[in-house]
């Protein structure tokens, strides 16, 4: 009795196969395998039916809020936003979702034309000449951004703004660490009109949600001989200036926003784009467009030789994947869209969040410190903000993020198109009510 | 099998050179063009440099392979086959003419001892 | 044939159409920022829902796959991908759970995690997990950076390289030197089995950690596995295997118990996990218990009846934005869940003896690179091919045209003209025999009549592509005529 239903084998194929192998038993297989290591007990715990298999992850599902929630203000990197029904149909197609990376365009075309769509509409949305296929997520990207900017400079300080929120940081010291490159404040810049730097990163709508003048930063730091990095937030895109016209070299985001859910933080995607002539320095796969024998446009992987399964050492990373999957996703949801609906999203929750955070700042223990913002901002309150997500929660609404300092307690709201008026009025009155 | 014109001299890395007066004319073989396959890209960073014999002056790239290229012979790079940048695949189509990689200033010529001829050449490929 | 080119969204895009009704903004509004922050116009398709939905459906036709094709990929683990693990990944419990919400509030994310960490660290005999790493690329930074930061903390700054086989996947040199190593490569064997006197000659006091990958990247167990870990850890040294091949291990033996300090595993090789197309991945990184402290964070643990986050004491940092690729951790221990320790080991059992089978009958008509038992995947040589002009890559044309996805090829490096193929247990007999009359066929074909089988493929969507042209002038955006 076989234990898996994803076994084809029959005890009479194992025997046959084995016969045709010239080995009695399956063990004979296995002379390389030192004899006392051989089949070590394995304490794992009991195999579950598809059915009991349902009921126990259902039962560690319940065990979280979201499975209750109804509404949430959270955002801080993850936001909530609309997941259109042609993206969750499109995602399910076993034609994409148990496909290989495309080493055989021949038999891959569906695979590269998507991630060829894909490239397109981020070079559009950001107002860019080149994008890759996708990277791990957005402080991933950010950080090879960084490393990129630096080689093609060949200046390894990076200047980092008080724009990038502390996990960047950590990830981008995690990715730096053993390659000789220093990390400075943007404040530590030095004035003197002779330094140089490899590069500045900026995040804007920055990482309280306000939106920074990344086109003086650039200026500024081109005139110090360095690239201008800008992180930004896609839907903002929409009604924002894209990074093609803030004179910014690369930009990254977290795709994540563009139709795929928070999914406690991953899978996600992170988008990386720059300008045409450093893409010889751009790290992870990117598809082209090309003709076939019988010159029919096609698509194929390109500029391999900058990847790892050729450069090996001298690679410009270490990253195989494109995370196409989720790139899938981006591409439904952008096409889905379109100009229109990726506009009406950015205005919706940039509205939404306005009326929400003036409404909660004529609340008397409630004070809106963010001013010129997207759909993130800051309350600074004398409430313990614990408190106020456990009422928030008790009404099954997921709260802000605490981002209190030793000054002050302050919340931070994220405001998407997902929170309905009915739900922000709600809100407020929840609020408005006395809490302890 | 692969014409090894005589009148140059080789290098072990698969390297042709060819002086006139004080200009030494730097390529690769065909045998190299061949193993590598379709050249999709050359990128030197040495013009104005001055180089050793077998020092590093660019890379070339194919499809699937990337190759470091090395002066047969100590001089300063002068000049880059500027075609070549934007037509890669000259050097699939005539590697020893068309197909050109850099010319290098020379003072002398005595690094040639330490290059093969064509019949030496020959016998390593 | 019908004609599957299929025009790009934008070239289909008519200004007025609209795949989707949004909801109207609903509040008061507020003023806009200031003007010069603002964006214009945005050009992107606009397309009919119907249209939409079909495009993406035939593209998706032109692909091959598991769940429509057999997938031989060596090095790959292309075995069946269960549809439970999706729709348990999508349990809206799971995938509307908030990153930054705390712990009090996702102690069934954490239980997940903790219970994966468990699991996997009992499977390859390193109990310390961290799920943190992206991919199996990350999974292997993740290892050299513990590497790094447990030397350091032992007064060893010095021991900066990393020695890697030269059968070794190009990730492992890429790893290296993104983790400030020097890159060392040890020959192989002619079977790939690491070659003990070069071994020896190149380690030293500065040897940081070998990357090894085992079974090896030919698809063998390194017979001197035992040997070589004792070189390694008598010169103070790690010992890290890649966990790539790691679906010929399971309940057969563990790292840990072979001198192993730090592994890692693709999720969506051994577990299942869909590769989508290239992505997404995860690469946890298991280790020893001596190198816990250094894992990466955040790192789940129990406290009492309640699981918490928490930095390990020397942890080598932060690798992504959040707790890893948390959708396909559900996944793959939806996997391990439904096998048990008798699934798992069963599932090893079959992918060797189906390796071997392949091997087996086809040895007379391809080159072997070694007569010995191989794992779970087999390395043939089509040298004995290109002597009649039939190389591995129209080999592998070829059977796409016969409805099979190609093996891996052309690696490992060390093997002129490889074909690398690896069945899994998920193929039935039957498939596989199919696929060995169609590797015979090819095999006879290129005596007979090759140019056959150097025009292929001719019955896919397109044919041999100009790869060169996407290279050197790259199109990598739609562009307006």
């Amino acid at each position: 009795m076989k234990n898996s239903p994803y076994i084809p084998s029959t005890d009479l194929d194992q025997k046959e196969m084995l016969q045709t192998i010239g080995a009695k038993t399956f063990k004979d297989l296995l002379n390389d395998v030192p004899k006392k290591m051989l089949f070590p007990a394995l304490e794992l715990k009991e195999a579950l039916s598809e059915q009991e298999l349902v009921e126990f992850f259902e039962l560690m599902a319940n065990n979280n809020f979201a499975s209750k929630s109804i509404s949430s203000f959270m955002g801080g990197g993850a936001y909530n936003h609309y997941i259109p029904s042609t993206v969750k149909s499109m995602i399910q197609r076993g034609e994409f979702l148990t496909s290989y990376t495309p080493y055989q365009p021949e038999a891959s075309q569906g695979t590269l034309q998507v991630g060829f769509e894909f490239q397109s509409m981020i070079a559009q949305l950001f107002d860019m000449e080149v994008c890759n296929a996708g990277m791990y997520d957005g402080p991933t990207a950010l950080a090879e951004a960084a490393l990129m900017a630096c080689r093609i400079k060949r200046n390894n300080t990076v200047v980092i703004h008080s724009s990038i929120p502390e996990k960047s940081l950590e990830v981008i010291k995690a990715y730096s660490k053993w390659q000789d490159i220093e990390l400075i404040n943007y404040d530590d810049m030095s004035n003197d009109e002779s330094s140089e730097y490899g590069c500045l990163l900026v995040q804007s709508p920055n990482q309280y949600g306000e939106i920074e003048d990344v086109e003086k930063l650039a200026d500024e730091i081109h005139s110090k001989n360095g690239l201008i990095v800008q992180h930004t937030y896609p839907i903002s895109l929409g009604l924002l200036k894209p990074p093609g016209q803030l004179s910014v070299d690369i930009a990254t985001a977290e795709g994540q926003p563009l139709g795929v859910p928070v999914s406690f933080g991953g899978p996600f995607i992170g988008l990386l784009t720059c300008k045409k002539e450093y893409i010889r320095q751009l790290p992870g796969r990117i598809i082209g467009q090309t003709v076939d024998k019988n010159n029919k446009v096609s698509y194929a992987l390109t500029l391999q030789t900058r990847e790892q399964h050729i450069r090996r050492e001298s690679a410009t990373s270490n990253i195989c994947t494109s995370t196409q999957l989720i790139g899938l996703m981006v591409a439904v949801y952008l096409a889905t869209m379109g100009p229109n609906g990726i506009k009406s999203v950015a205005e919706t929750s940039y509205h939404r969040a306005h009326y929400f955070a003036s409404e909660l700042d004529k609340i008397d223990d409630f004070k809106l410190v963010s001013k010129n913002f997207f759909n993130e901002f800051v309350i600074e309150t004398k409430i313990d903000v614990s408190k106020i997500n456990k009422v928030l929660l008790k009404n099954n609404i997921e709260g802000g993020i605490d981002i209190s300092d030793k000054d002050s307690n302050k919340i931070m709201f994220a405001v998407t198109e997902l929170n309905s008026p009915e739900i922000i009025r709600k809100t407020i009155d929840i609020l408005g009510e006395k809490i302890d | 099998m692969s014409e090894i014109p005589k009148n140059l001299k080789y290098s072990k890395d698969h390297e042709w050179v060819e002086i006139s007066e004080n200009i030494a004319t730097v390529g690769i073989t065909l045998h190299a063009a061949e193993s590598l396959g379709d050249i999709v890209y050359v990128d030197v960073n040495s013009l104005d440099k001055n180089l050793s014999q077998f020092d590093k002056f660019g890379e070339i790239e194919s499809v699937k392979a990337v190759s470091d290229l090395y002066v047969p012979i100590s001089g300063k790079v002068i000049e880059i086959n500027e075609a070549l940048l934007n037509n890669p695949e000259f050097v699939n189509e005539d590697c020893y003419d068309k197909g050109w990689i850099i010319k290098l200033e020379i003072n002398d010529t005595k690094d040639l001892e330490e290059l093969l001829n064509s019949e030496e050449y020959q016998k390593i490929i | 044939m019908i004609n599957k080119e299929q025009t790009l969204l934008m070239n289909q895009s008519k200004k007025g159409r609209k795949a989707i009704n949004l909801p109207s903004i609903g509040v008061p509004e507020t003023s806009l920022p200031d003007s010069k922050f603002l964006r214009k116009d945005i050009e992107l398709p606009e397309v009919a829902q119907l249209d939409l939905i079909r495009y993406f459906t035939n593209l998706s036709s032109l692909n091959y796959s598991i769940d429509t094709n057999f997938y031989p990929l060596g090095s790959c683990t292309m075995k069946y991908n269960p549809k439970i693990n999706e729709q348990i990944s999508a349990i809206k419990g799971f995938a509307s759970s908030h990153p930054n919400q705390s712990d009090e509030n996702i102690q069934g994310n954490l239980e997940i995690m903790y219970d994966l960490q468990n699991e996997l660290g009992e499977i390859t005999g390193l109990p310390a997990v961290s799920l943190a790493p992206l991919a199996g690329a990350q999974g292997e930074y993740a290892g050299l950076l513990i590497a790094r930061e447990y030397h350091n903390h032992n007064n060893q700054k010095n021991r900066n390289i990393a020695l890697i086989p030269d059968s070794a996947h190009g990730t492992n040199p890429a790893s290296a030197s993104m983790a400030g190593l020097d890159a060392v490569t040890i020959k192989t064997t002619n079977e790939g089995d690491i070659d003990l006197e070069d071994l020896k000659n190149k380690v030293n006091e500065n040897v940081c950690v070998l990357m090894l990958t085992l079974p090896s990247t030919l698809g063998l167990f390194e017979p001197n596995i035992l040997e070589i870990t004792k070189i390694i850890h008598d010169n103070g040294g790690l010992v890290y295997a890649d966990g790539a091949n790691l679906n010929a291990l399971l309940g057969i033996t563990k790292f840990g118990e072979l001198g192993i300090d730090i592994c890692h595993s693709n999720l969506h090789k051994t577990f299942s996990t869909p590769h989508g197309g290239g992505g997404p991945g995860s690469g946890p990184v298991m280790v020893a218990k001596f190198l816990e402290k250094y894992l990466p964070y955040p790192h789940i643990k129990k406290d009492g009846g309640k699981f918490i986050q928490y930095k390990p004491e020397f942890s080598v940092g932060r690798l992504n934005g959040f707790y890893g690729s948390f959708g396909i951790l559900v996944r793959a221990y939806a996997y391990i869940r439904s096998l048990g320790a008798e699934g798992l080991r069963e599932i090893s059992e079959n992918a060797i003896i189906n390796a071997n089978y392949i091997q087996e009958r086809l040895k007379e008509h391809y080159e072997l690179t070694s007569s010995r038992r191989c794992m779970h995947e087999t390395v043939l040589s089509a040298s004995k091919q290109k002597e009649d002009g039939v190389k591995a890559i129209d080999i592998a044309k070829k059977l796409l045209d016969e409805g099979f996805h190609a093996p891996t090829m052309y690696f490992p490096l060390i093997v002129e003209e490889a074909l690398m193929i690896e069945p899994t247990e998920s193929e039935s007999k039957e498939t596989i025999d199919k696929f060995i009359t169609a590797m015979i066929k090819i095999s006879e074909l290129s005596k007979t009549n090759p140019d056959e089988i150097t025009n292929a493929p001719l019955n896919l969507p397109v044919e041999r592509l100009d790869e060169a042209q996407a290279a050197r002038n790259p199109v990598l955006a739609w562009e307006k005529k």
